[in-house]
C-alpha cells in the first residue's frame, strides 16, 4: 500500500461521506427551503425551515453518522480479532447487556437525568459494561494469547442470558412499558438533541484513536496469532485493548440508539471488499462508510412511509442485505 | 569467547502438566543449519515455538545471547528470530505482497507506515524466494508450495539472524521440497542466517542440514552431524520400525524402511 493509494482511497470515501452529509438534511417528510432556513430576516423562533433543519434533522443526522461509524469500526475490529467475518459488535453480548439495563430502567420507571443524560442511556451503558465484564472475566490468557474460542462462547452465552432477563422483565411489564421496550429493542435515532451528540463524541473519538494506533498489530493478529507473536506483536495486550475499546465504543452507541443491527456486520464487509483487509485503511474507510450508510438508511426510514417512521434497523437490513449480495457476486465474477 | 545465539538449559515444558519436552540442552551457534527430526508428537513444533519466543519458556531455561529469553522484549526478539508456521490459511484476503510486508513489523515504530526502504526489502525477499510473480495474487489462492515460500519471504523481510521453520517441506512434492531447502541453504550460506527447521524426510534432512537433532518423546536422543545421528540402531528404536541405511552417492543418507513381514529374512544387497 503506497501513500498515494492510501490518500486517494481515503479521499474517495470522504467525498462520499460529505456528499451524504450535504444531501441528507434536505431529505425528509417536509420540504424545506435552504434559503429560508439560512435567512437572517426571519427570527429563528419563527423560522420553521431552520427549526426542522437545525433542531430536528441535523442532530439526528450527526447521531446517525457517529453511530454508523462507531458500529462499523467496532465490527471491523471484532472480525479481525476473532478472525471470523461473521463477527459483529454485538457478538460478545454488549447489546444484550445494554438492552437489559435499558429495559430494567423502563420497567422501574426511572426517569431522572444525570448531567443531561437520561437514565435509560445510563442504565443501558452500565448493562453493556456488565456484559463486557462478565464475558471477559471468563476468558484467560493462555500461551500468550487470549482464548478467542472461549470468548466467542462466553459472548453467545451472555447474549442468551441477558435476552432471557429482558424477556422476563418484558413479560412482567404493563402495556405502556411493553411498547417502550419493544421500541427500544428495535433501535432508533429519533430521540436526540445536540447534547446527546456532544456527549458521545469524546468516548467514540478516543476509541477510534486507540484502534488506529494498534491497527498494524491488529492486522498481524488477523493473519494469525503465532506469526503475529513471532513478528513482535504483544498479542494478548493488543487483543485485550482491541476487544475492550471496541466493546466500550459499541456500548456507548447502543446506550443512546438501542441495538441498530446489521451496520456493524455489513459495513466492514463492504469496505473490506473494496479496500482490502489492511485495517490501517479499512478502519478509517469503514468509519466514513458506516456513517454515510446509516445516515442514508435513516433518511429512508424517515421518509418512506412519512409522516410515520420505520425503525432504522429495518432499513439497514433491507437495504444492506441485497447490496451486499450484489457486491459479493460482482467480486466473484471479476 | 562469543556467546551462543540461543541456549536451552535443562528446558522442561508441558501443556496442563502433560510434559512435552524434558530436560532439553541445546546450543545454537550463529550460522548453523540444524534439522529437527523425530516422530510425530515428539515435541519438534513445541521446541521451535519456545526457541522463537512464541510460547513462554520457564524462567532460566532459554537464553538469547546470554539474556533469559523471557526478559527480552518481544519486538527486540522478533528483530532477531523469525518463525514460520507449517501450513496456514488466512481468514481475510491479504495479498502475498502484504503478507511479506508484515515481516517488517518489528522494525517499524508506532504510527509509521512502511517506507521505500521497507518496500525494497520486501521486494528483495520475494526475489530471493521466487515469489515475485505472484506478489499481487491473494495468499489463499496460491498452492501449498507457493504459500510456504511466501511465508519464508515474510520471514526473510524480517531480516532475522535466525529462522525457525515448522515443517516447511512436509506438505510439498519433491520439487518444491528441494526448492524450499535450496532457498534456506542460500540464506544460510550467503546471508549467514541461522536456520533451524523441523522436518520428516530424513534423507533430505541429511542432505541439507549440517547438524541434526533427533527428538523422541520430548527428549533429545541424538545431536550431531547427520551421519552420526542417522544410525540404524537409534532410528529403529525411535521410529519403532526396521530400517536399512544407504549412503547416497550424491550426498546424504538414504533411509529405507523395511516391510515388517520381510524384515527378518530380506537381504537384497
Amino acid at each position: 500500500m503506497t501513500q498515494k493509494h492510501y490518500i486517494t482511497t481515503l479521499g474517495i470515501f470522504l467525498t462520499f461521506l460529505l456528499a451524504t452529509l450535504a444531501i441528507a438534511p434536505l431529505i425528509g417528510a417536509t420540504n424545506i427551503s435552504l434559503i429560508k432556513a439560512f435567512s437572517s430576516e426571519i427570527p429563528f423562533k419563527e423560522n420553521v425551515d431552520a427549526h426542522i433543519l437545525f433542531l430536528a434533522r441535523l442532530p439526528r443526522i450527526l447521531l446517525a453518522g457517529i453511530a454508523g461509524s462507531a458500529l462499523a469500526v467496532a465490527g471491523a475490529v471484532f472480525q479481525a480479532l476473532l478472525r471470523n467475518d461473521l463477527a459483529a459488535p454485538f457478538t460478545l453480548g454488549v447489546s444484550s447487556g445494554a438492552a437489559f439495563g435499558a429495559v430494567l430502567s423502563i420497567a422501574m420507571g426511572w426517569n431522572f437525568r444525570f448531567l443531561g443524560v437520561p437514565a435509560l442511556s445510563i442504565f443501558a451503558f452500565f448493562g453493556a459494561l456488565l456484559a463486557v465484564a462478565l464475558v471477559f472475566s471468563l476468558v484467560k490468557v493462555r500461551h500468550n494469547e487470549f482464548e478467542t474460542s472461549t470468548l466467542l462462547l462466553a459472548g453467545v452465552t451472555a447474549n442468551f442470558f441477558f435476552a432471557a432477563l429482558v424477556m422476563f422483565i418484558h413479560y412482567l411489564s404493563d402495556f405502556t412499558q411493553s411498547f417502550q421496550i419493544i421500541r427500544w429493542l428495535m433501535g432508533g435515532l429519533d430521540i436526540t438533541d445536540y447534547g446527546t451528540v456532544l456527549s458521545i463524541i469524546p468516548p467514540v473519538a478516543l476509541g477510534f484513536v486507540i484502534l488506529m494506533v494498534i491497527a498494524r498489530d491488529l492486522n498481524l493478529i488477523s493473519a494469525g496469532v503465532s506469526t503475529a507473536l513471532s513478528r513482535g506483536v504483544n498479542v494478548s495486550r493488543i487483543q485485550k485493548s482491541g476487544f475492550i475499546v471496541s466493546s466500550l465504543v459499541t456500548g456507548t452507541i447502543v446506550a443512546f440508539t438501542g441495538p441498530i443491527g446489521f451496520v456493524g456486520l455489513i459495513a466492514p464487509h463492504i469496505v473490506r471488499l473494496i479496500v482490502g483487509p489492511d485495517l490501517r485503511l479499512l478502519l478509517p474507510c469503514a468509519m466514513m462508510f458506516g456513517a454515510a450508510f446509516l445516515i442514508l438508511c435513516d433518511a429512508v426510514a424517515r421518509t418512506l412511509i412519512a409522516p410515520a417512521e420505520i425503525p432504522v434497523g429495518v432499513i439497514t437490513a433491507i437495504l444492506g442485505g441485497p447490496f451486499f449480495v450484489w457486491l459479493l457476486k460482482r467480486k466473484k465474477n471479476s | 569467547m562469543t556467546s551462543s545465539l540461543l541456549t536451552a538449559k535443562n528446558l522442561t515444558f508441558g501443556y496442563d502438566d502433560v510434559p512435552i519436552l524434558k530436560n532439553i540442552f541445546l546450543k545454537i551457534e550463529a550460522g548453523e543449519f540444524i534439522g529437527l527430526i523425530g516422530p510425530n508428537g515428539s515435541g519438534k513444533s513445541t521446541l521451535l515455538k519456545l526457541l522463537a519466543g512464541i510460547l513462554d519458556a520457564p524462567a532460566h531455561s532459554i537464553y538469547f545471547k546470554q539474556n533469559d529469553i523471557r526478559q527480552v522484549p518481544r519486538k527486540r526478539l522478533a528483530q532477531s528470530i523469525a518463525w514460520t508456521p507449517q501450513e496456514q490459511n488466512l481468514a481475510f484476503s491479504f495479498k502475498n505482497s502484504e503478507v511479506v510486508l508484515m515481516g517488517r513489523h518489528p522494525h517499524l515504530s508506532l504510527f509509521t507506515m512502511e517506507s521505500e526502504k521497507d518496500f525494497a526489502i520486501a521486494q528483495k525477499a520475494m526475489e530471493t524466494t521466487h515469489t515475485l510473480p505472484f506478489a499481487d495474487r491473494y495468499f489463499n489462492e496460491i498452492s501449498g508450495g507457493e504459500k510456504q515460500r511466501v511465508l519464508i519471504a515474510s520471514a526473510v523481510a524480517q531480516e532475522p539472524e535466525m529462522m525457525a521453520l515448522d515443517e516447511p517441506t512436509s506438505a510439498l512434492d519433491i520439487k518444491y521440497q528441494m526448492q524450499i531447502l535450496e532457498i534456506l541453504k542460500h540464506l544460510n550460506e550467503d546471508k549467514n542466517t541461522t536456520i533451524i527447521l523441523a522436518m520428516h524426510d530424513l534423507h533430505l534432512a541429511s542432505k541439507f542440514c549440517k547438524r541434526l537433532v533427533l527428538l523422541d518423546n520430548g527428549k533429545i536422543v541424538r545431536d550431531g552431524p547427520p551421519d552420526k545421528v542417522l544410525e540404524p540402531g537409534i532410528l529403529e528404536e525411535v521410529y519403532n520400525i526396521d530400517i536399512k541405511l544407504y549412503r547416497d552417492p550424491n550426498g546424504g543418507v538414504l533411509v529405507s524402511p523395511l516391510l515388517s513381514d520381510l524384515s527378518s529374512t530380506a537381504e537384497f544387497e
